[in-house]
């Protein structure tokens, strides 16, 4: 399959670019907003740059299609929220909690996501370095063994959801947690490193291999940006 | 509350299928552990129809997956969690048992929920799917009562459906007792509909059950499905008369 069928085609990209004012900095570095509305982000790298791990077909169907449904969700989540707030409805505001949650959660998820990826010919792959390799050979013993551990982690999920490698701001160690659907991750938790286990995520490609999947994407696993989570203070 | 321990026995009992001569020696041995412990091993049941029967509402490439891939791992996993149950149980170790409640939940209801969606689903133009109220009179006349009619049943539970965040399942239930009312109903993850209402049909929702047609597609899955919706199996677990005993 060519992988120049799912680039992100030049005309597309200038639309976006041109598509809205300067974007302003979101609650989260990274996530999106144009005029206080949350925006599909520009991938790093074209649809095709993960494979052979992970196809364009998939990437180009899970960026377009799917994180734009959430950030489309998301908006209206938030403008219906805001439409009951005017009126002082706050019931009706809070019966669409659930879907701020959900469609929000998938915003901020995926672009984390994005972000953590990159081709295997570039940043992706490899092991992480610095202060992160020794906070993870602390914290898991070595980085075999927390891939391992985050595989099991994911392997373990029973439904939709996503496995995260966490810092905790509270006691200042790494932990592995996971979560159903799209629920993000907070409290005292500093996403570092998520993977999408949802079946969206690798099914074109690798059906109900999934184990296979989760293997494959330590290929493509940027861990300079994984890094520059950690050290952020 | 129901026996869920007689529910999933039943369930395999209503297919049993040759042993496989696939069946690796770990399967062999699950099955000769739970067969001493005077347990019932859990099999795959046969499709009542061929996986590219269903075509082209769900392809044969997802119906072979579903069912000899995603199906069995559910059967296997359930086995494997009743063996350990089975030994926590005869180990007096109630710690054990309870961190195995999860699994048998996840891997059992997979095995129910599986089992009863290849029954309520048939090939489409058929007397079983072309009119529903031809096949279930009973059924459709209740439906009309509640919704008003079969369209706008339909319009309902695909809103349901579609509502549905993660994977799951969505369920047109009756409630148990004289003149149980119908409802819609969703199920996350592989959760089965147990205690106080009776599966009539279900709709998997799991990527997994159309993904490979449908990709990001959703709604034209939830649309298509009616035609292979087997409505005289519906009516049998609605009126009480199915051979599967819908009081699980």
């Amino acid at each position: 399959m060519s992988s120049t069928l799912f680039r992100t085609s030049p005309a597309l990209r200038g639309a976006l670019r041109a598509s809205g004012a300067p974007k302003v900095a979101g609650a989260m570095a990274g996530i999106g907003f144009v005029r206080g509305k949350a925006t599909l982000p520009d991938l790093p790298y074209d649809y095709g740059a993960l494979e052979p791990h992970i196809s364009g077909k998939i990437m180009e169907l899970h960026h377009s299609k799917h994180h734009q449904t959430y950030v489309n969700g998301l908006n209206s989540a938030v403008q219906t929220i805001k439409e009951a707030e005017s009126k002082g409805d706050f019931t009706k505001a809070a019966t669409v909690a659930p879907l701020l949650n959900f469609h929000g959660g998938g915003h901020i998820n995926h672009t984390l996501f994005w972000e953590n990826l990159a081709p295997a010919s570039r940043e992706g792959g490899g092991d992480p370095s610095g202060a992160l390799q020794k906070a993870i050979v602390a914290d898991f013993g070595s980085v075999d063994s927390f891939r391992k551990q985050m595989d099991a982690a994911l392997a373990g999920i029973q439904g939709s959801g996503w496995a995260w490698l966490v810092k905790d701001k509270t006691a200042g160690n790494l932990n592995i947690v996971t979560r159903a659907n799209q629920d993000p991750v907070s409290g005292p938790y500093v996403p570092l490193l998520g993977i999408d286990a949802w079946e969206h995520a690798y099914y074109l490609q690798y059906q109900n291999r999934k184990a296979e999947y989760f293997e494959a994407i330590w290929n493509v696993i940027n861990w300079k940006t994984v890094e520059s989570r950690f050290e952020k203070p | 509350m129901v026996n869920f321990n007689n529910l999933l026995q039943y369930l395999s009992l209503q297919s049993p299928l040759p042993s496989s001569s696939s069946a690796s020696l770990s399967n062999l041995n699950i099955t000769e552990t739970l067969t001493k412990m005077g347990l019932t091993t859990y099999t795959l049941p046969s499709l009542p129809y061929a996986y590219d029967a269903l075509e082209p509402h769900i392809s044969a490439q997802i119906m072979e997956l579903h069912h000899a891939r995603h199906h069995q791992a559910y059967v296997t996993n359930l086995n494997a969690a009743l063996v350990s149950h089975a030994t926590a149980l005869a180990e007096g170790d109630v710690a054990a048992q309870i961190s195995l409640q999860q699994a048998i939940r996840f891997h059992g209801g997979g095995h129910i929920n599986h089992s009863l969606f290849w029954r309520n689903l048939a090939p489409a133009g058929t007397a079983e799917t072309a009119d529903p109220a031809q096949a279930a009179p009973e059924l459709v006349a209740e439906i009309g009562k509640v919704w008003g009619g079969l369209a706008e049943f339909k319009k309902a539970f695909g809103a349901a459906l579609l509502g549905i965040q993660g994977s799951g399942w969505g369920w047109l239930v009756k409630e148990t007792g004289e003149g149980g009312r119908l409802r819609i109903v969703t199920t996350k993850d592989q959760d089965p509909v147990v205690g106080g209402q009776v599966p009539v049909l279900g709709v998997d929702m799991w990527e997994h059950a159309y993904y490979l047609q449908y990709l990001n597609g959703k709604a034209a899955y939830v649309e298509n499905i009616w035609n292979v919706i087997n409505w005289k199996t519906a009516e049998e677990r609605f009126a009480g008369r199915s051979e599967e005993k819908t009081e699980l």
